[in-house]
Formats: structure tokens, sequence, C-alpha cells
């Protein structure tokens, strides 16, 4: 079956060389990638082929259409015809539209055959779609992480100028080994979102409360950029998707460095932490998790996103300013951040902002350690 | 089977009311048609304005115009007015104005209906266009408004875009029953139903559509309410629904209706490309056929806007299946409209003009569409701009144009007055061009990667979206054109008569009348040969 | 008049019918959904003895488990092991803990998903914590097992079977009695 649309599509490409078409067969900025994957290829081919189908059957139909335009105008004289039916030419043009179907029909059902495969991967990734993030969870190595949109706000705001992968770079890319069968179990956190890399063809919702499944098996080394591509929200395009793709023994290694950066996490929980050390790092999680709404200078864009400077929750007691970092606000935008980010992290994110702008000198000088999330987590009374 | 009717010659020869309670208590199909005429191209302006915030924050990456929080309610009520506000609301005009006076009888069945199905529209989108002046902004989920991004993550206005949309609904429905009993009961004696003429068919069918699917909507957004408010968890997995059940219900709404936005075209094209042409329409019964396969085979592909969601293989390849197969009776259309062109005696007045461009437009847009059908490149092209391309085209140089072409070739007989064939040829140019300025190079943008409802996008999709975003404005500032020919007409231009057109009183029993038609059209039954 | 007074009559009863119809539609879709065996993404507890383990031969495959709380559900819920290599007809059992660390009593449920949707009809559970309300005190954890067996039958072409548990935090759902009587 499948030799016989491979040769059925060579032929119908051999007979479209009889039109100069150079520009369309390469890769081009303006066409479908032709992708990495024996997928992404034999999809890239399916496309091009039901593509010159319809042009060629446009330069027919509309080549008869123009022609009647042009020669049976009123204003040289064309007397219209009297017909107004013909049996056999209806007949013949409605089955030669079946046939063109059918054949268009059967390499298709043979790609989505070979799209649908279910067969076990040699590694297996749970991609879980946030709004507005991807977390990554492999399954075998037991490493988790998210993957955020790396670009600045400033860029986004005309601020700076636009990066080469403006909206495409994220902090932490997906890595996988080339030519091992990765399989991936897709899911969503609130909504419905939609992950998306073309250079692979690999396109499935993650729908919360549900598992999708897809595959890729990628030949070549190389970074594989994607985009969320079901309407998610407020930064439904803020949530880009990137993988790298590396040879197996960087893989190794790269697995490797994420089990110790996760035993290091461990242990920063249980160290002492002085108020310019939170500070510091609260700057970083700030900018990378919060600015986009309560901007670089803290005032948010009220009402939608509050002010943090002079803020009585940022200002007041510590209690409801852990509360809001670990639940989130209901029926507001903004979530909790318990799973995303880590105890230093959230600690020393609220130091940072308790000691940012006017709030270091009206507030109660109340800093944040990572002791302070351990405990809320584990619920002992603050 | 028709009915009689009774001729009023009583009541002596009157016009319409005085005033402005002529408009609120009209129960006359030619003011009912206008209203609605009306209404849908002042939605026009609307939606139009909302397609130009959309494409003026997209002319260049960044975030330059609006916040996302905005873009996403610009987006969801352009496509909700456009839907339900411009082109439906545009076709039952024209049913209201035509079909009575196309099968000979004196206004439709359920006058009184009539002016309730109007009138229901203004509250709809009063309502749902009042939300975007509430604190919490109006709908941002998209028109297709998918769970849960429209039940549990919904701003609290969603309850009146429920309510607008349950109303919306109610209008359809109400309308259609009109249509309906008025074509099944009061065409004149010797009008069968084969010799009916093909906009009459056209909306016979999809008069049953709406009645089909307009129930199936207000379902959809029921169980929105029900979910949203009253603790069900119909499209919750969390109490053992699935999200995934709202895109079936939705859709299964959602394809019949977007063939309840072109069948009305196809038959206005039909009638124009014949009087141009000067020749039958090629094939009478195939387009009879044709257009009830599509309608019935339109209830059978709805999971074609759901390839991605995690189907098993055979539904995805039947579904597949059900959709390559609707382009067999949508082809035998095409060729039918050039097979009546051919050998014909074709002459380039306005609405020939749009009817043209229908014919190869809308084609572009079914090529496209028949791309989509296809499966795995769908994985590709699904939620991308080519999408958008898509239905672009079959619904701007599609319905649209098969609307302004059906208001070009009849104004004269609703106003007496020719419009202004300089005027409206240059319409037609300055919106042919732009439209294929702005929907053509959507097809590119999308296949290299920027898929929909993004407010800001990757360098590499600059350069077109800005020819997209010209084109757009030009496109929008064009139809105030349209706008001023309307006004022109109505007020004056070179009387019509009443065949407007050459040799029309064959074409249609509407060219037997006046131009402008009298207050009743037929208060004489014509006979039909 | 006669004739409309016979028209609403039968509108009327048209009208009690399309009602009656829509209720009966509950136990309609139930003898479908058994009959054609649709619904196979979801799949609570089924019968053991609807699996005929001698006659088919047996293979190896992998089974998954993943598990996610939807929306930030502060519970710790995890599985003792993410994957395991069984052999089809064969009872296993794999435990889940669940830990409530808050300082209020909880209720949690948890909605499963199987992947491919095909295989969920081979995937028969005898014990499974699915679809039920599960109270929690604060701080209370405990564990509970999933029991299943895989039918042998299962096509060869799924190569591994995939269960996604989503745990979902229904506290608010319920009224204050409901949580008391769990």
């Amino acid at each position: 079956m499948k030799s016989i649309s491979r040769v059925t599509r060579k032929f119908l490409y051999a007979l479209l060389f009889l039109v100069p078409i150079p520009a369309f067969t390469e890769p081009s900025d303006y066409n479908m990638p032709i992708g990495v994957t024996e997928v992404s290829k034999e999809i890239f081919d399916l496309h091009m082929l039901i593509m010159w189908i319809c042009v060629w059957i446009g330069v027919v139909v509309f080549g008869v259409m123009f022609f009647s335009l042009i020669k049976y105008r009123k204003s040289t004289g064309a007397k219209a015809a009297k017909f107004d039916d013909h049996f056999w030419l209806e007949i013949f043009w409605t089955v030669a539209a079946t046939v063109i179907l059918v054949g268009m029909a059967i390499p298709s059902t043979t790609v989505m055959i070979k799209a649908y495969d279910d067969s076990e991967g040699d590694i297996n990734i749970m991609i879980t779609g946030y709004q507005w993030k991807w977390q990554y969870k492999y399954i075998e190595d037991d490493i988790s992480f998210f993957s955020n949109l790396a670009t600045s706000q400033e860029q986004i705001d005309n601020a700076f100028p636009k990066g080469e992968f403006y909206l495409t770079e994220v902090d932490e890319p997906m890595v996988i080994p080339i030519n091992k069968r990765i399989r991936f179990l897709i899911t969503g956190n609130d909504v419905i979102h939609s992950w998306w890399v073309p250079d692979f063809a690999v396109k499935q919702d993650a729908v919360p409360g549900f598992i999708n499944t897809a595959w890729t098996k990628v030949p070549k080394p190389g970074i594989y950029r994607g985009a969320c591509t079901e309407l998610c929200g407020l930064k439904h395009a803020f949530m880009p998707i990137v993988v790298r793709a590396v040879e197996q023994e960087e893989y190794d290694a790269w697995v490797v460095e994420k089990i110790a950066l996760a035993e290091a996490e461990k242990l920063l929980t249980e160290k002492i932490w002085t108020k310019a050390e939170l500070i510091e790092r609260g700057q970083g999680v700030y900018l990378k998790n919060c600015v986009a709404c309560h901007q670089a200078s803290g005032q948010g864009l009220p009402p939608v996103f509050p002010s943090l400077d002079g803020s009585e929750i940022v200002t007041g007691n510590k209690n409801r300013n852990i509360e809001i970092l670990m639940e989130g606000v209901q029926g507001a935008a903004m979530q909790s951040f318990a799973n995303q980010l880590s105890e230093v992290d959230i600690a020393s994110v609220i130091t940072y902002t308790r000691e940012s702008w006017g709030n270091a000198s009206t507030g109660d000088g109340e800093i944040v350690v990572p002791k302070d999330i351990v405990d809320y987590k584990n619920n002992v009374n603050l | 089977m028709s009915t009689i009717v009774e001729t009023h010659d009583d009541h002596g020869h009157h016009g319409p009311a005085k005033g402005l309670t002529r408009w609120l208590f009209t129960t006359n199909h030619k003011d009912i048609g206008t209203l609605y005429l009306w209404f849908s191209f002042l939605m026009l302006f609307i939606g139009g304005s909302m397609a130009m915030v959309i494409r003026a924050e997209l002319f260049e990456p960044g975030l330059q115009i609006v916040q996302p929080e905005f873009f996403n309610q610009m987006t969801t009520n352009h496509g909700l007015i456009m839907v339900f506000g411009v082109i439906m609301p545009a076709f039952v005009g024209l049913a209201n104005w035509m079909v009575p006076m196309q099968i000979g009888a004196p206004d439709m069945a359920l006058p009184r209906l009539n002016n309730l199905s109007f009138w229901l529209l203004p509250m709809a989108f009063g309502i749902l266009i009042s939300t975007l002046f509430m604190d919490a902004g109006g709908p941002n989920f998209g028109w297709t408004f998918y769970a849960p991004l429209s039940t549990t993550y919904a701003p609290d206005t969603v309850t009146f875009f429920i309510f607008s949309v349950h109303i919306m609904g109610a209008s359809s429905i109400l309308g259609s029953i009109n249509i309906i009993t008025t074509i099944l009961n009061m065409r004149a004696p010797g009008m069968t139903l084969m010799k009916m003429p093909l906009f009459v068919w056209s909306w016979l069918i999809t008069a049953y559509l709406l009645i089909a699917v307009m129930p199936v909507l207000a379902g959809t957004v029921t169980m929105m309410l029900m979910d949203i408010h009253f603790g069900t968890s119909f499209f919750n997995a969390a109490g053992g629904g699935d999200p995934v059940l709202f895109q079936h219900i939705f859709w299964f709404f959602g394809h019949p209706e977007v063939y309840i936005m072109i069948l009305p075209a196809f038959g206005i094209v039909s009638h124009i490309i014949e009087t141009f042409s000067r020749k039958p329409i090629f094939g009478y019964s195939s387009m009879v056929y044709a257009m009830t396969s599509i309608a019935i085979l339109s209830f059978v592909v709805w999971a074609h806007h759901m390839f991605t969601v995690g189907m098993p293989l055979a539904g995805e390849l039947f579904f597949m299946y059900s959709t390559m197969l609707i382009a067999i009776p949508t082809g035998v259309k095409v060729f039918n409209w050039v097979a009546t062109m051919f050998k014909g005696s074709i002459s380039f007045e306005t609405p020939m003009l749009f009817a043209i461009a229908f014919v190869s437009l809308f084609t572009i847009g079914g090529f496209s569409g028949l791309m989509l059908a296809i499966v795995p490149a769908d994985f590709q092209y699904h939620d991308t701009y080519f999408v958008v391309a898509h239905f672009h085209y079959v619904l701007v140089p599609g319905s649209l144009f098969g609307i302004i072409a059906g208001v070009y070739y009849w104004l004269p007989k609703w106003t007496g007055n020719m419009y202004d064939e300089t005027l409206g040829k240059l319409h037609f140019w300055l919106s042919f061009f732009s439209v294929n300025l702005t929907f053509f190079p959507m097809h590119f943008v999308g296949l290299a990667g920027m898929p929909r409802r993004y407010p800001d996008y990757a360098l590499q999709f600059a350069d077109f979206n800005a020819i997209v975003s010209v084109g757009a404005f030009i496109f929008g500032f064009t139809q105030l054109l349209l706008l001023f020919i309307v006004i022109k007409a109505i007020r004056t231009g070179k009387k019509a008569s009443d065949e407007v057109w050459e040799d029309t009183k064959d074409w249609g029993l509407e060219w037997t009348l006046d131009s402008p038609p009298p207050y009743h059209s037929f208060t004489v039954q014509p006979e039909v040969k | 008049m006669k004739e409309s007074k016979q028209t609403i009559k039968k509108l009327a009863l048209a009208t009690v019918g399309m009602f009656a119809f829509a209720f009966l539609l509950v136990p309609i879709y139930d003898v479908f959904c058994e009959i054609t065996g649709l619904n196979g993404k979801i799949e609570g507890p089924s019968t053991l003895s609807s699996v005929n383990t001698e006659e088919v031969d047996k293979r190896e495959m992998l089974i998954q488990f993943v598990t996610h709380n939807n929306e930030a559900m502060p519970w710790t819920f995890t599985s003792e092991t993410s994957q395991l290599r069984i052999t089809t007809g064969v009872q296993q059992s794999v435990m889940f803990v669940f830990e409530n660390k808050t300082s209020e009593d909880m209720v949690g449920q948890v909605i499963p998903s199987v992947s491919p949707g095909r295989g969920a009809e081979y995937f028969h559970k005898t014990e499974c914590f699915c679809f039920e309300q599960q109270k929690l005190l604060a701080g209370e954890r405990v564990e509970l097992p999933v029991v299943f067996i895989v039918d042998p039958n299962i096509p060869l072409d799924i190569g591994s079977l995939s269960l996604g548990y989503t745990l979902f935090d229904i506290t608010d759902q319920l009224s204050e009695n409901q949580i008391a009587a769990l």
C-alpha cells in the first residue's frame, strides 16, 4: 500500500516538473517546514502533493472561466447559447472529482497510520501545560522542571531592541537524545493548551484531567522551536517551546547535571540565608516570574495587576504575603506558585518585594526565609 | 401545496406608517429586510473596527497599542459580531426582501413573528457589546469559547455572553420557522419546488439547518451556564466530565453554521451569473442536489475542527473522509457556475464583478479547506494563520462578497434608482485588491508557524504581518465607499425600470414588479408556467 | 375552532413526548455505551471474570503511572513507581500515597485517563481510588492501591500503556454535611 502511494506521489511530482516551480520544493521561510523527522518529511510531501493538485484543478477551472469571460463578452458581440445542462459532462466531472479525492485519501491514510504509533518509547516525558509555561517531567530519570519564556518584558514593551529569538526562547529547554524514540504524555494543569513543534510535526492538545500521547524520533542534533497552539488566556503567545536534541553522551551528562541540581536545591533550603543573599536571588526570580504583571517598578497595572510598592500585604504581616504566593488569589490572574517555584525562590522573591522600592522604609521589616515556606507547607503555625 | 392568497382591495392603496414607529412595529417583509440589512451594515463597521484594532497591534512585533487582555476581547468579539451580527442577519435581510417576491407572495407567512425575530438582535448585541465596557471586560475566550477557559476561567461577564447567545439563537430559529412556512405554503400556483429560484432553495435548506443546530448551540451555552453557576461538571474533568465534550457539542453546531453562512451566497451568485451571462444557470437540478448534499454532509464532519484533541485513529480517518466528500458537491457548483458563463454573453456590471470574484476566491478558500481536511497535514495547520486564511477567504470574498453582490443586484429594485456604476466598480476593485492583500499572505505566515490568537509574534513573521495589516486597513476604509454608494442610491440616481437589468423578467418574479415594488409586493397572485 | 384544538392537543403531546425522550436518554445512553463499549478513555473498576486469561499468550509490556495535581492542589500525590514492566493476564498492584499537608480537612478526587484511549478497554481495574471522594483530615496520610490486570488480548501494536491520574480539589464543591459523611 505504502509503496503504491509513494509511486503515485512520485509520478505526480514528475508531471509537475513540467512547470518550473523550484521555489516551493526547497525549504522556505514561507512554506511549511520540512522538519527533521521521518513523519515531518512525509507530512511535508503530503502537503505539497495536495497543494499542487489543488493548484492544477484551479488552473483548469479558472482557465475555462477566464477564457469564457474574455471570449464570450457581450461587448464583442457574443451571443448566448441556450444549453443549460449536459448529463454526461456532469457525470464526468463528478466522477473525476471523486477519483482525485480518493487519490488524495490514500497517501493521507498511510501517513496517518504511521503517525499513530503506540509502541514503547525509549524515553518518556510528561508535558504539562500551565498558564503560562510548560512543565517537563522525565519519567525514567525522575527529573522535573518548568520552561518559561526567556524574552525580557522590556523587549515586549518595545523599550529594548528585540533579540533574534524574540518570543521563541526559554530558560530551560527540553533536552532529548537523537535517534531515540521519545514518547510524550501531554496534559493540562488548568485550561486547554497545545504543544506544537513544527520541525517534529507533533501537535497535541493538553487537556486538563486527560492524557494525550505523541511521539517523535529526531535524527539530527539541533534546537527546535515551537509554540502553544490553543488559546489559553492572557499569555497564550508567551509560552514558547524549545527542544534541544543532542548526542547521547551529552544527554546523559545533562541528566546527571539536572539530578545534581535538584539535590543542591534541596540543600539550599536548609542553609542559613542572609537578607542580602535573599534579595539578590529574589530579584532574579522576580524578573523571571513577576515582572510581566507587577512590572519592574513594582507598580503593576491596577486594577488588574495590583501595585506591590506600598501594598498593605507586602508591607504588613508576612503570613498573608506567603499565603498569596502559595495559594494564588481566587478569581484573579495571580496563580499559586507553590508547585512552580522552590521554597528558596518563593522566600527570596517575597523578601525582595518586601525590601524593594519604597517598601523597605514603610514596611515592618520582616523578611521571609526558606524555612518559613517549608513550615507553611508542613503547616506549622507561623 | 400553496394556499390562495386573498387580495384586500378594501384597504385601498396605502403605504407604510409614518415616523419612527413604522420601524418598531412594522410587519412588512421589505421593511424588516431593510432593518436587518442596516443592522448588519452597522455591525460590519463595529466588528470591522475590532479587526482594525487587531491588525494595528499586529502590524509590528511587540505590544504597542493594546495589552493581551484587551486583544483577546477584540479577537473574540470580532468573531462573534461578524458571524452572528453581520453575515447571518445580512442573509436573513436578503431573504426577507427577496423570498416573498421571488415566490409571488405578498409577504412572509408570519409577519409579526418576523418583526420579533429582527428586534431580538439589537437586544442581543446590546448585551454583548455592553460587556466590553464592564469592569471585568468582555468575553475573551475566542468566538469558539472552549471550556474550561470559558467556564472556570472566564470573566464574570460570561453570563451576559451566554444570555446574548440565547437571544441570537431564538432570533434565528423564529426567522427560520417563518422562512420555511413561507416557502412551503405561499408559492404562486405553478411554482413547484423544482421551479423555485435557487436563492429560495438556498434559504429553504439554510432554514432547516438553522432549526437543527441553533438549539445545539443553546444547549452548549446552557451546559456552560450550569457548570459556571450550578455546580455541574459537563466540561470539568474533576467531576467526571470532559473539556473535549464541549468541543464536540460546539462543533456539531459550528460546522453546519458555516454552511448556513455560505449557502444563501450560493443562491445569490447563481442568479447574478445567470442574469449577466444571459444564459440559464447550468444544471439547475444538480445545483439543488448539491446544496442538499452539502447540508446533509455538514452534520457528519464536525470533528475536523478537533484533529489534535486526542481522538482515536478510526475517528480521525472517518472525519477526514467525510470532510473530503463535501468537496464533491461544492466542486460541482463551481463547475456549473463556470459552465453558465461558458458560451454566454457576458457583461461586467458591479454585481457580476463581485460574483466572479466570489467564484474564484471562494474556490481558493475551498482548496485550503481541502488541505485542512488532510489529517496529518492538519497537525501542522491547526490553530495557525493557515486556518485564519482559509475561513476568511470563504467568509469575506465568499459570504460577504455574495451579500454585497446581492445588494448591488437588487438595490435598484428596492430603491427605484440605479446605484452609481463607476463608484460601484471602484468599490469592487479596491475591495478585491485589498481582500487578497490582507488574507493571502496569511496562508504563508501560518505555514511558517505563526499560531492564531497571538497578540505578538516572533520576528520572522513581521514582514507579512505588516502587509496583511495594510491590506486590512484599505479593505476597512473601502467599505465606507459602499455606505456612500448605498445612501446615494436611496436618495438619487438614474431611474430603474422593472427589469433593472436585461430581460430579467424570464429570470425571476421579482423583476415583474415595479422598482421600487408596491408595499405589499404581490397583491394579485401571479401564475407560473 | 375544533381544528385548532386538535392541533394544540397534538403539539402538547409532542412537547411532553420530547421531554420524556430527553429524560429517557440517560438510561438509553447507559445501554448504548454498554453495548458498543464506548467511553473507553476513562474506565472505572471492572470485574475480573470478563477476562479470559488462559487461552491467549501472555506478553510483557510497560505500564506507566503519572500523577498530576490539578491547579496547585496542595496534597502530595505520588505513585510508588512511575513505571512497571508487567506480564499481561497477571494481577498487579501499585501503591499511591496521598498526604494532606495543610491545616484544613480537605476532599480530593482522582480522575484517571488512559493513553492510548483504545487500550482502556483492556485495562481491568479491580481496586482503584478513581472517581472516589477522598477525605483527608489535616496532616493525614494514606496509601491506596490500584489493583489491575491487563487483558492478554491487548493488541500487539500497543507497546506501552500510560495511566494518568489527576488529583482535583473538590472541597469547595461539597456541602459541610457531605464532607462530614465521608
